[in-house]
């Protein structure tokens, strides 16, 4: 490393940290006070620090409700996670293997899918007419309708790199369709599959505006909706919402450290394919 | 009789049934309903009156201009602060690895989060920015209590907030040149800012549509941000489409609301559809 080089990066930490990593720290220095020193909102340390009772207190507000939005938002993610790597591998996997006119079809619904917002109202419409509406399945399988596409695209690229040989000689050996897709392509596909679990966990668990529109209720508040919540509740005890948004921000910040590199891959695989 | 393929379709149908009856559906639907005067259970055929209302009433009208502007604004800066961040975080520099990090950390963080937050650091009197400006002697503006100024200041926190998507995808593309490129440059006795101008910017290029396809995709669509820091405000000043369609929704107004989602799709289509399509043919005839 040159001068030139350690100088540069020392002028750019700097500017990185005032810039990001400054407004996380208002957030846990702001989440340690009491109601009446965030107030004031001020960069100054806490005089007494008060994390761990205001922690308890964002816990035990609303009887529990945070508590009841991490199940929701947990049952949610971890539901329609399993039913998109299924559904969305076994997809990429006969787009990838069977050239047929059908897959221009196929994907120019997958890129629908990526770039249009969906239709709302008609959404909620259509899942009153299910019986799915403000239910946590029915959210699932939105959550699943929405995501299909990122996956699909995902797969199908890691699909082209397992050589047809493999299929081939599964099927000499009289395996029936579902079994080498189960038994001999899904074990492989695991790399890409743990991209896919991390980039949609994070995406479906910081979602906010699906759940507001497709699962109201109090029963049915999700991890995102507290915030919302609180912002009225707490407009006097910013402390709570400053612990609120750190306890939301934990979750993608343990994800991010533990699986950065398949975060990278996701975001830039999802990037430049979709 | 034909031999039955080893790849069945049957291993589409589970996707293709959710979407189609929760995606689809939904999306042809709407173009009937935007017709209609709705409140879940009847709906009345009053042709095109709602998007004549779209047009028409002033606040409305601000929700389609304001997210135009909000997406060009925003998808613009991130291209042109995700290429340059992304030089700068190739270059070997000191921490380089951690700087990416810290850059790309906020696409991870919940929205809604980011939204409040950066409503109390942009607080007139007593939040931190201002504090700050009035430190050095600078009187800071009503960030988001000024309507001229509010879109532009939740256009501000979008960027802080989406710039590491942009940077991450370009230092991808980056790693995709060969250095014989530069090498050959550097032979030719070419500058630093000319081998950005002749070889860079022109390599970046898959790299470029793709940020400017997905930030503006994202902009056109936002809602959280917008509904976590001014919730269209102050007035109608920075409502934007998705804004206006969860409004109209909660006054229950469902035709007028889902005119206004079609007027997204159309956003979408005339803008992102036929960059996307041309960029993406290659991918698929492979």
């Amino acid at each position: 490393m040159t001068r030139r080089q350690l100088i540069t990066g020392l002028i750019s930490l700097a500017c990185a940290f005032v810039i990001f990593v400054i407004p996380f720290i208002f957030v846990f220095i702001n989440a340690s006070k009491s109601a009446a020193e965030t107030a004031r909102l001020s960069f100054a340390l806490p005089q007494e620090w008060r994390f761990w009772q205001n922690l308890v207190e964002v816990v035990q507000a609303r009887d529990y409700q945070l508590l009841l939005a991490y199940f929701n938002s947990i049952v949610i993610t971890v539901g329609a996670i399993t039913l998109l790597v299924i559904f969305g591998a076994m997809v990429g996997y006969v787009l990838q293997r069977r050239k047929s006119g059908w897959n221009k079809v196929i994907y120019g619904f997958v890129l629908a899918g990526l770039m249009m917002p969906p239709a709302v109202v008609p959404t909620i419409w259509v899942l009153q007419g299910l019986g799915l509406f403000k239910t946590l399945h029915g959210m699932i399988l939105i959550q699943v309708a929405y995501g299909l596409g990122f996956c699909i695209l995902l797969f199908r690229a890691f699909v082209s790199t397992i050589p047809r040989d493999l299929d081939e000689a599964a099927i000499v050996d009289g395996a029936k369709p579902w079994q080498v897709f189960f038994r001999v392509i899904l074990p492989l596909m695991k790399p890409v599959t743990v991209t896919v679990i991390v980039v949609q966990s994070i995406t479906i668990f910081n979602d906010f505006t699906h759940p507001l529109y497709y699962l109201p209720g109090k029963e049915n508040v999700t991890v995102q909706l507290t915030l919302y919540n609180f912002q009225s509740q707490f407009v006097s005890q910013l402390n709570l919402l400053f612990m609120n948004i750190l306890l939301v921000t934990i979750p993608p910040l343990l994800v991010f450290i533990f699986f950065n590199r398949q975060i990278v891959a996701g975001m830039t695989a999802g990037g430049v394919k979709g | 009789m034909r031999k039955r393929s080893p790849y069945p379709y049957w291993f589409v149908l589970p996707a293709a049934v959710i979407f189609t009856v929760l995606f689809l559906v939904p999306t042809i639907a709407s173009f009937w309903f935007s017709l209609t005067n709705w409140d879940l259970f009847d709906a009345s055929f009053i042709g095109f009156e709602n998007y004549q209302q779209f047009f028409s009433e002033p606040f409305l009208l601000r929700g389609v201009v304001n997210t135009l502007f909000f997406a060009v604004l925003t998808s613009g800066a991130k291209t042109v602060l995700g290429l340059l961040l992304a030089v700068l975080l190739t270059s070997g520099m000191f921490a380089q690895g951690l700087q990416r990090s810290i850059v790309f950390f906020p696409v991870l963080v919940s929205t809604i989060g980011v939204g409040l937050l950066f409503t109390e650091l942009m607080h007139p009197t007593e939040g931190v920015i201002n504090l700050a400006l009035g430190a050095v002697g600078i009187p800071g503006p009503g960030w988001l209590t000024n309507p001229k100024l509010a879109l532009f200041s939740v256009a501000m926190v979008d960027i802080w907030r989406g710039v590491g998507l942009a940077t991450l995808i370009y230092i991808a593309g980056l790693a995709s040149i060969s250095p014989d490129y530069y090498e050959a440059a550097r032979i030719d006795g070419a500058t630093r800012l000319q081998q950005f101008w002749r070889v860079t910017v022109p390599l970046v290029r898959p790299a470029t549509t793709t940020v400017i396809i997905l930030s503006l995709i994202g902009g056109l669509r936002l809602f959280d941000l917008i509904w976590a820091m001014t919730r269209g405000g102050p007035g109608f000043a920075s409502d934007v489409l998705a804004s206006v369609v969860y409004k109209q929704y909660q006054a229950g107004f469902y035709g007028l609301s889902t005119a206004g989602n079609v007027i997204l799709f159309l956003l979408i289509a005339v803008l992102v559809v036929p960059l996307a399509f041309r960029f993406y043919r290659k991918e698929v005839d492979q």
